[in-house]
């Protein structure tokens, strides 16, 4: 079920989300404050290549990450398996990707 | 903690593979009393027809496990006061195995998964070779000792939530014995053990929840070793690309 | 008192860890729906925006907040635990992950009012 490719794309993802998911912390701690507007937030994005990559590499490396928990999780507590399981696997991975793509486009596109 | 009952209350399971049910009896109290006692009671003074499995009574043949009020236990080395809830117990067939009658489970699947899991002596050497010598202080022995008086009794197995899950986890006894053998020098194994354990059912399905460990009647630590395992599977894949 | 067989640290640290896994991985198409309003209608993205003013939205914000950085710390404990030569202290290391959770998103909860 989880044999050692999953296991390595699983904790490889996480080791690569690790100095991100502090950066995304920091960034909402800072951004918070004062409230939330668009035009704050696409200030900071907009046309920014360090911004497209930093998000890009996190969308990406949390849509692997996600599907193979999500896949666990369904197959230890629904009994999913088999071709269900993969196809499962691999739509939560693919959708995520999709809309994960398509709002970092939205926030870093000039 | 417990009240001075003259009377225990046990519900004990009973039934076979098709299902059963909880089936109530008045156990006499005594002083020192282990949970195996009140089964062999019941069996010896109220109902022939118990079935469950004890050996040696003294916690070193590992096959008198069975769950007492939902926790799995050696019932031999259990005394009913550390355990009771009042003055009752429930004592069920150890989970995550099916079940043969009454208290017996069908402990085949898990000793199935120790083969499977290459937890089996790989021979280096033969009887006209001279005894293998063993040092007691290097790391890899350490690693070894530290698993080796597992007594097959399945606590492990029924305490694990991931064997509950995956119904081909091979679980921490079996691990466990395969990290030993894998850290003993005289085993030939290495590369077979750790294709073992990497597939569907392998190491890297633990989630490290550690009720092994936490439940482990020779205080054992399970977890960790299947920790260990998953570190030498990686280890050995940096390995390969290097010397690629 | 006996002890069921679940309730001790490092199970309910696993139990903690998958389900803070499981909720930000269904929250994640809705913050990725509304970031893509930016693009295709900013004026409803402003809308929304507008709504985490609400207190109500902002404690959930927290949460959610709570639920990566619990995710993070205690992800960090079993890679190290995993990869690192030595495993022992793992209760210790857990009730750890969680403090530095509340520690992180609580910064941000006061940040935020």
């Amino acid at each position: 079920m989880l044999d050692f490719r999953l296991y390595m794309a699983q904790r490889l993802t996480a080791l690569i989300m690790a100095p991100l998911v502090l950066g995304h912390i920091a960034v909402m701690i800072y951004a918070i404050q004062g409230g939330l507007s668009s035009a704050e937030i696409l200030g900071r994005t907009q046309g920014s290549l360090f911004w497209l990559l930093f998000y890009g590499l996190f969308v990406l490396a949390v849509s692997i990450h996600a599907a193979i928990g999500i896949r666990v999780i369904v197959h230890e507590w629904a009994g999913l398996k088999g071709a269900a399981l993969s196809a499962l696997t691999w739509a939560t991975g693919l959708g995520l990707l999709a809309m994960g793509a398509r709002a970092v486009w939205a926030v870093t596109a000039a | 903690m417990t009240t001075k009952a003259e009377v225990l209350e046990v519900s004990v399971w009973r039934g076979s593979a098709d299902g059963g049910a909880l089936e109530t009896f008045e156990v006499p109290a005594r002083e020192s009393q282990t949970v195996l006692d009140v089964v062999s009671w019941i069996q010896q003074f109220a109902d022939p027809t118990l079935t469950y499995r004890y050996a040696c009574r003294v916690g070193m043949c590992g096959s008198c496990a069975m769950m007492v009020n939902g926790t799995p236990r050696w019932t031999c080395r259990t005394h009913v006061q550390k355990v009771a809830e009042g003055n009752s117990l429930r004592i069920e067939p150890l989970r995550n195995l099916p079940v043969i009658k009454d208290l017996a489970a069908d402990m085949d699947p898990f000793f199935d998964k120790w083969v499977e899991a290459e937890a089996v002596h790989h021979p280096t050497g033969t009887r006209h070779d001279p005894i293998a010598h063993v040092d007691a202080d290097s790391g890899a022995r350490q690693a070894a000792d530290a698993g080796i008086e597992c007594i097959n009794c399945a606590v492990c197995y029924a305490a694990c939530d991931t064997v509950a899950g995956n119904a081909d986890y091979l679980g921490p006894a079996a691990l466990q014995r395969a990290w030993t053998l894998l850290n003993d020098t005289r085993d030939g194994g290495g590369a077979s053990i750790l294709d073992a354990v990497s597939g569907g059912g392998g190491c890297h399905n633990c989630h490290s929840m550690g009720s092994c460990t936490q439940y482990c009647p020779n205080e054992l630590d399970p977890m960790s070793a299947i920790a260990g395992l998953k570190r030498e599977t990686v280890r050995r894949v940096f390995r390969r690309r290097r010397d690629a | 008192m006996i002890r069921p067989a679940r309730t001790h640290p490092l199970w309910l640290a696993y139990l903690l860890h998958r389900v803070s896994g499981l909720a930000l991985a269904l929250f994640l198409p809705l913050h990725f729906w509304v970031l893509s309003k930016a693009l295709t209608a900013p004026d409803e993205l402003d809308a929304m925006l507008a709504f985490t003013d609400n207190p109500a939205v902002k404690l959930a914000e927290f949460g959610l907040v709570f639920l990566l950085a619990v995710h993070f710390f205690g992800g960090l404990r079993l890679l190290a635990m995993e990869w690192l030569p030595w495993s022992q202290g793992q209760k210790t290391a857990a009730a750890a992950a969680l403090a530095l959770a509340f520690f992180v998103s609580g910064t941000f909860f006061l940040k935020a009012i």
